[in-house]
C-alpha cells in the first residue's frame, strides 16, 4: 500500500523522482540509495542519544561528578571505538560507496565517452524572461520550446544575453547554468516521446517564476517530419 | 543594582572593599552615559539582543514568505516585494543575526570563561557593536522604504549591476553590509587576541574550555574569511557607481568571479556560525553528564580541521555554472570530508553522554533537537556534495530545506541550549521546565513540519526563490503544510519569548553554580559584576571548578592575583600564548565616548555614499580618518599615568613599559585580514589573465621606471622606520626623531610618485577590466602608504609628548608591521601587476 502511494507523490510534471531521460534515470537511483542509507543512519545516532540519555538517569540534586577518579583503560578503548569508529571509519565508509556510485554517474551524465559531433545541436540563449531556441543547422529560431528526438542525444549549446539563468527540463536531465560571457555545453537523451516543462532554476529577476518552457519530444520518424515541415520552403 | 547588595552581607570587610573599589572602576556611567560603555559584559549582551530582534524581524519576512506559497497562485504578496523579502530574509539571517550574536555570546562569554576581567580591546568591541547597529539599521530602512535588494543574499551579478539593478537596492547591500562586516571584523581580531594572550595564569591551550577554542576558531575563520566579500563587495560598488567594469563580460570582466569571491566567504561563513554553536554543545553535554569530554584532543582537532577544510570547498556551490570536471571532483569529494570532523563530534557526545550519567534538564531537551535537526542536516549536505544529484536539486527547495536544516539545527537549536543553560548566570534565576518544553516542542515540530516536507517539494522540482507557482505540479498540499508548520514554530517562539519574559519576574533565585558546571564562568555571582572576577585565579586543569569547590569563594575574598584596585586602573593579565605564563599587565582604557562617535560619522558616511553625495563622502572619510587616528592618542601609556619602572607586588609590568602587548598582536592580525583581502585581488588578476579572449589596452599604462623609484622610497621609508625602532629598542635615544622624520620625507616622496602614476598613466578604467584592477591595485597600495604617513607623524607627536621613547618604545613597535606590510605590496604591486603584462606581451 505504501509503495503506490510513495510513487503518486513522487511521480509529477517536474519531479526528479519521475525520470524520462537517461541522465534523469540515473540520479533518481542515487537520491533513493541515500536516502534509504541515510535514514538508518539518523535513526541509529538518535536512538544511541536517547538511550546514552535514558541509561541510567540522573537527578538535579545527586552532587556532581568525582573528577580525582579517571576513565578506567577498558572505557577509553571503548570511547576510542566510538570516536574512531563513528567519526573516521563510518563517514570514510560512507563516502567510498558514494563516490563508487557517483562518479561514473556522473561520468555518463555529463556524456563522457558520447561523440559530440554526432548529436544534434541547440543553441539556446537566457533572455530576461524568455528563451531563445535556435538550430543553426536548420536555420530555425524558436521561443521557450525546445524539439529533440527521443533515444539520441541531444548536444545544447547554453548562453545568457543579460543576467544568469539556468536551464533545466527535470524529468530529463540536469541544469546547467547560462552565464553572460560563458557557452556551457549540455548533453541530454529523452527515453520516450512527449511533452515536458522546463524551468529557469537561477534567480534572475521579477519574472523568474515564470520563465518556462516546454521540451517536446518526437519520435524519430516524426521529429525528421517536424523539421521539414519547419524548413523556409515548406508549406505553412 | 539591589541584584549585587544581597550576597554582599555575608562578605567580610575586605571583600566590600575589593568589590566597591572594582566597582568605581570598572562600572558604566550612569543614564545615557552607558552608551560610552566598552565592558564586554555589557557589549556582548547588546549584541545578543539585537541580533534576537534582528531574528525577530528576519522570522516576520519568513512568515510573509511562507504565507504567500501557502497555495498556489496566490496574490498575497506580488513578485517585487517577494524578491525584496527572500533577499533580506536571508542577508538579516545570515549578516544581522547569525553572526552577531554568536560574536556577542563569544565577547560576553570569553573572559569569563577564561578567568580575567574583559578583553584586550575594549573600545574595539564597543566600537563594532555600534557599526554593526547603524549598518543594520540602515539596511531596514531600505525594506521600510520600499526600495531593499532584491537580488537574493549572494547578489549575483550581472543581476545586481547598474544595469539590471538600477535602483539603490544593491546599494544598500553592497555598502550596509561591508558597514557590518567592519564589525565582524573587528570582534575577530579582538577574540583572536585576547583568546590567545588575555587567558587567566595557567590556562595553557590544552587546558582551555572547547567553547573557547571554538570561538577563536570562529575568530580566525572570520579574519580570513570575510575579506574576501569586503573585497567583492568594493568591487561591484565601485563598477555601480563608478563604473569600474570588475565583473562586467563586455569589458572583460566576468561574473563568476564575483560567485568565487562570495562563496569563498560564504562557505567559510556557514562553518563560522556552525563551530561556536557545537562548542555549546561540546560545553553543555560535559556538564549534564556530569562527566568530562570524551576525546577533548579530538574535538580540538575536528574544530581545526573544519576551519581548513572549509575554506577549499566554496565551489560546491558553484556545480552547475559549468566548472571543468576535474575542479568538480576534487570539490564534491573535500566537501564529503567535512562528515570526519562533524562525525567526530557527533561520536565524541554520543561517547560522552553513554559514559556518564544524564541530568535531562530544559537545555538537554533543545541539544536533543540540536542533534536530530543538525545530523539529519549533514546527512543531505553529504547528499548535495554528491555532483550528480547537486546537478538535479540545485537551487530547488531541497537546498532550502537542507540549509535550514543546518542553519537552524546547526546554530539556533545550540543557541537556545546555551541561552537556557547560561540564562541562571545571566539574570540569577532558574528558567521555568514547563513552558520552556512547550516552547521546545513547537518550534521542534513546526521546524520539521516545515522543511522536513520540503526536501520532497524539491524533489518534486519546485525552483526557490519563486513568488508563486501554478496548481498541479503536485507541491500544493507540501507547500500548505510548510506554511502551517511554519506558523507553529512561530508560536513555539513565542513560547519562548514570554517563557524567557516571565522568568525575569517569576523565576526560582538560582543557587550559584546550579548545573554544578566546570568552567569558571560559574564561579562569578550572578548577575556577574562588570569586573567578573575579585581575583584572577591560576588555573590547574581542564575544570576548575570540579578541582577545587570553593574557588568561588577563594577568587571572592581577593585570595588569587590582582586584588587590588588603589591603582584606579583597569588591569587584566597579558599571557603567553600557549602555556598561559604571566607576562605583563594590560592596563586597558575605560568608559569612552569615541566608538561611538567614530562609528556615528562611519554611518553618516555610509548614507552619504548611498545618497551618492560624494563631496559630503569625502568631508565624512577625512573626519572619520581623524577621529580614528586620534583614538590611537588616548591610552595610558604616558609616564605619569604609572611610573616607567613601576616594581609591582607581582613583579609585572604594564604592557606599555614592556616590549610585547595586545597592541602588536592586533596590528598583525589585523595585517593578516588586511593581506587576505590583497591575495583575493591577486585572485581576480590572475582569473582575469587566464581567461580566454579578454580585451587588453594597445600598451602597458604604467610607466615602470615611476613605478621602480615608488617602491624604492617605500622600501628607504621602511628601513629607516625600523632602525629607529632598533635603536628605540636598544635604548639609544639619539637620532631617533632625526630618522622619524628620514621615514616621514621617504614616505611622502612614495606618495607623490604613487600620485603621479595615477595622475598620469593612461588607464582606462571605465572601459576595460585590466586597468580597473590596476587602479584598485594602486589605490590599495596609497592607502596602506598615506595611512602609514600619517600614523608616523603621530607617533613623532607621541615621541615629543613623552609617550614614546627609547625607554617606552612599545608604540614603535606596534607600527613596525604596518610599514613591512606597505612595502610588501608596494613591491608586489610593482612584480604582479606592472611586470605580469610585460611577461604576457600585449598585443
Ligand atoms: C524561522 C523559521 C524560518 C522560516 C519559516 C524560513 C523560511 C524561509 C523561506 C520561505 C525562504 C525562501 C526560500 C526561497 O524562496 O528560496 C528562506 C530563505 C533563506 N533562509 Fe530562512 N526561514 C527561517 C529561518 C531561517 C534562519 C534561522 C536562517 C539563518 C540562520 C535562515 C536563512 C535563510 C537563508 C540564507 C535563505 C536564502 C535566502 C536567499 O535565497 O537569498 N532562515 N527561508
Ligand atoms: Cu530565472
Ligand atoms: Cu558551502
Amino acid at each position: 500500500m505504501i509503495i503506490p502511494l510513495l510513487v503518486t507523490a513522487c511521480s509529477g510534471p517536474l519531479s526528479i523522482l519521475d525520470p524520462a531521460g537517461t541522465a534523469a534515470a540515473e540520479t533518481a537511483p542515487l537520491w533513493w540509495g541515500m536516502f534509504g542509507f541515510f535514514t538508518l543512519v539518523l535513526f541509529a545516532v538518535v536512538l544511541a542519544f536517547v538511550y546514552a540519555v535514558r541509561r541510567t538517569p540522573r537527578s538535579h540534586t545527586e552532587p556532581g561528578p568525582d573528577t580525582s577518579e579517571s576513565d578506567t583503560p577498558q572505557l577509553q578503548r571503548q570511547h576510542q571505538v566510538w570516536i574512531v569508529g563513528g567519526g573516521i571509519v563510518l563517514p570514510v565508509a560512507t563516502i567510498v560507496t558514494l563516490l563508487v556510485f557517483g562518479i561514473p554517474a556522473g561520468n555518463r551524465m555529463a556524456g563522457v565517452g558520447i561523440d559530440p559531433d554526432q548529436a544534434l545541436h541547440i543553441e539556446v540563449t537566457g533572455y530576461q524572461w524568455w528563451w531563445e531556441v535556435r538550430y543553426p543547422n536548420l536555420s530555425l529560431t524558436l521561443r521557450d520550446e525546445v524539439h529533440i528526438p527521443a533515444g539520441v542525444p541531444v548536444r545544447l549549446h547554453l548562453t545568457s544575453a543579460d543576467v544568469i539563468h539556468s536551464f533545466w527540463v527535470p524529468r530529463i536531465g540536469q541544469k546547467l547554468d547560462m552565464i553572460p560571457g560563458h557557452v556551457n555545453e549540455l548533453l541530454l537523451q529523452a527515453d520516450a516521446p512527449g511533452i515536458y516543462p522546463g524551468v529557469c532554476a537561477e534567480f534572475c529577476g521579477l519574472a523568474h517564476a515564470h520563465m518556462k518552457f516546454s521540451l517536446h519530444v518526437h519520435s524519430p520518424e516524426d521529429f525528421a517530419a517536424w523539421q521539414t515541415a519547419q524548413q523556409p520552403g515548406a508549406a505553412e | 543594582m539591589n541584584d549585587f547588595q544581597q550576597p554582599d552581607q555575608n562578605r567580610h570587610d575586605r571583600d566590600q572593599e575589593l568589590h566597591r573599589g572594582l566597582m568605581a572602576i570598572w562600572s558604566n556611567l550612569p543614564g545615557w552615559g552607558s552608551l560610552s560603555a566598552v565592558n564586554h559584559t555589557t557589549v556582548g549582551v547588546r549584541f545578543m539582543v539585537t541580533g534576537a530582534v534582528f531574528f525577530l524581524i528576519g522570522g516576520v519576512l519568513a512568515m510573509l514568505m511562507r504565507s504567500q506559497l501557502a497555495l498556489p497562485d496566490n496574490t498575497l504578496i506580488d513578485a517585487a516585494l517577494y524578491n525584496q523579502l527572500f533577499t533580506m530574509h536571508g542577508t538579516v539571517m545570515m549578516f544581522l543575526f547569525a553572526i552577531p550574536v554568536l560574536e556577542g555570546l563569544g565577547i560576553y562569554m570569553v573572559p569569563k570563561m577564561t578567568g580575567t576581567r574583559d578583553l584586550l580591546f575594549p573600545r574595539i568591541g564597543a566600537f563594532g557593536y555600534y557599526c554593526y547597529l547603524f549598518g543594520g539599521i540602515i539596511i531596514m530602512y531600505s525594506l521600510f522604504a520600499g526600495i531593499a535588494p532584491d537580488a537574493g543574499w549572494f547578489m549575483y551579478t550581472p543581476l545586481s549591476d547598474a544595469e539590471f539593478s538600477p535602483g539603490r537596492g544593491s546599494d544598500f547591500w553592497l555598502l550596509g553590509i561591508t558597514f557590518v562586516e567592519i564589525s565582524a571584523v573587528s570582534a575577530g581580531v579582538e577574540l583572536t587576541v585576547s583568546i590567545l594572550r588575555g587567558r587567566a595564569p595557567g590556562m595553557t591551550l590544552t587546558r582551555m574550555p572547547i567553547f573557547c577554542w571554538s570561538i577563536l576558531a570562529m575568530s580566525l575563520m572570520i579574519v580570513f574569511g570575510f575579506p574576501p566579500l569586503i573585497l567583492a563587495s568594493i568591487l561591484l560598488e565601485l563598477e555601480r557607481a563608478a563604473s569600474m567594469p570588475f565583473f562586467n563580460v563586455a569589458a572583460g570582466g566576468d561574473p563568476l568571479l564575483w560567485q568565487h569571491l562570495f562563496w569563498l566567504f560564504g562557505h567559510p561563513e556557514v562553518y563560522i556560525i556552525y563551530l561556536p554553536a557545537a562548542g555549546v554543545v561540546s560545553t553543555l553535554i560535559p556538564v549534564f553528564a556530569r562527566r568530562p569530554l570524551v576525546g577533548y584532543g579530538w574535538v580540538v582537532f575536528s574544530i581545526v580541521l573544519m576551519a581548513f577544510i572549509s575554506f577549499a570547498i566554496w565551489a560546491h556551490h558553484m556545480f552547475t555554472v559549468g566548472i571543468p570536471v576535474a575542479a568538480q571532483a576534487f570539490f564534491s569529494i573535500a566537501s564529503m570530508l567535512v562528515a570526519i570532523p562533524t562525525g567526530i563530534q557527533v561520536f565524541s557526545w554520543l561517547a560522552t553522554l553513554w559514559s556518564g550519567r544524564v541530568v535531562f534538564a530544559l537545555p538537554m531537551l533543545w541539544i536533543f533537537g540540536f542533534l536530530v535537526i543538525f545530523v539529519c542536516g549533514g546527512l543531505t549536505g553529504v547528499m548535495l556534495a554528491l555532483v550528480p544529484f547537486n546537478w538535479q536539486v540545485h537551487d530547488t527547495h531541497f537546498v532550502v530545506a537542507h540549509m535550514h536544516y543546518v542553519l537552524v539545527g546547526g546554530m539556533f537549536f545550540p543557541m537556545m541550549a546555551g541561552l537556557y543553560y547560561w540564562l541562571p548566570l545571566f539574570s540569577g534565576r532558574m528558567p521555568s521546565e514547563n513552558l520552556g518544553r512547550w516552547g521546545f516542542w513547537l518550534t521542534f515540530g513546526g521546524f520539521n513540519m516545515t522543511f522536513l516536507l520540503m526536501h520532497l517539494t524539491g524533489l518534486l522540482g519546485m525552483p526557490r526563490r519563486v513568488y508563486t507557482y501554478e496548481s498541479g505540479l503536485g507541491w500544493d498540499w507540501l507547500n500548505l503544510l510548510s506554511s502551517v508548520g511554519g506558523f507553529v514554530m512561530a508560536a513555539g517562539i513565542a513560547v519562548i519569548i514570554i517563557d524567557i519574559a516571565m522568568h525575569f519576574r517569576f523565576g526560582r533565585k538560582a543557587p550559584q553554580n546550579p548545573w554544578q558546571a566546570d568552567t569558571l564562568e560559574w564561579a562569578l555571582e550572578a548577575p556577574p559584576p562588570p569586573y567578573n572576577f575579585i581575583s584572577i585565579p591560576s588555573v590547574s586543569s581542564r575544570h576548575p571548578l570540579w578541582d577545587n569547590r570553593n574557588l568561588a569563594q577563594e577568587i571572592a575574598a581577593g585570595e588569587h592575583a590582582m586584588a587590588d584596585f588603589e591603582h584606579g586602573r583597569r588591569e587584566v593579565p597579558y599571557t603567553s600564548g600557549l602555556d598561559a605564563r604571566p607576562q605583563s599587565i594590560v592596563h586597558l582604557p575605560g568608559n569612552s565616548w569615541i566608538p561611538l562617535q567614530a562609528a556615528t560619522v562611519m554611518a553618516v558616511l555610509c548614507i552619504c555614499l548611498l545618497t551618492r553625495w560624494y563631496l559630503l563622502a569625502a568631508v565624512t572619510a577625512v573626519i572619520s580618518g581623524v577621529m580614528l587616528l586620534r583614538w590611537s592618542c588616548f591610552n595610558g601609556a604616558h609616564p605619569q599615568s604609572a611610573p616607567v619602572n613601576d616594581k609591582r607586588a607581582d613583579d609585572l609590568q604594564l604592557h606599555s613599559r614592556t616590549l610585547d602587548g595586545p597592541g602588536i598582536r592586533g596590528m598583525k592580525v589585523t595585517i593578516m585580514a588586511d593581506a587576505t583581502l590583497y591575495l583575493c585581488l591577486l585572485f581576480g588578476w590572475i582569473y582575469f589573465w587566464i581567461s580566454p579572449d579578454r580585451p587588453l589596452p594597445d600598451q602597458m599604462p604604467l610607466d615602470v621606471s615611476v613605478m621602480v623609484a615608488c617602491s624604492l622610497f617605500v622600501l628607504l621609508a621602511n628601513l629607516s622606520y625600523l632602525t629607529a625602532v632598533r635603536r628605540a629598542k636598544a635604548g639609544m635615544g639619539t637620532g631617533l626623531e632625526y630618522r622619524l622624520w628620514l621615514t616621514c620625507a621617504f614616505g611622502l616622496l612614495h606618495c607623490i610618485s604613487l600620485a603621479w602614476i595615477l595622475v598620469f598613466s593612461p588607464l582606462q578604467f571605465t572601459t576595460l577590466t585590466h586597468d580597473a584592477l590596476i587602479m584598485f591595485a594602486i589605490l590599495y597600495l596609497m592607502f596602506h602608504s598615506v595611512l602609514a604617513l600619517f600614523l608616523t607623524l603621530i607617533q613623532i607627536q607621541r615621541y615629543r609628548a613623552g609617550y614614546v621613547s627609547e625607554l617606552l618604545p612599545y608604540e614603535f613597535l606596534v607600527l613596525a608591521p604596518w610599514w613591512i606590510y606597505t612595502t610588501v605590496i608596494a613591491w608586489s604591486v610593482l612584480i604582479i601587476f606592472a611586470g605580469l603584462p610585460m611577461l604576457w606581451p600585449i598585443g
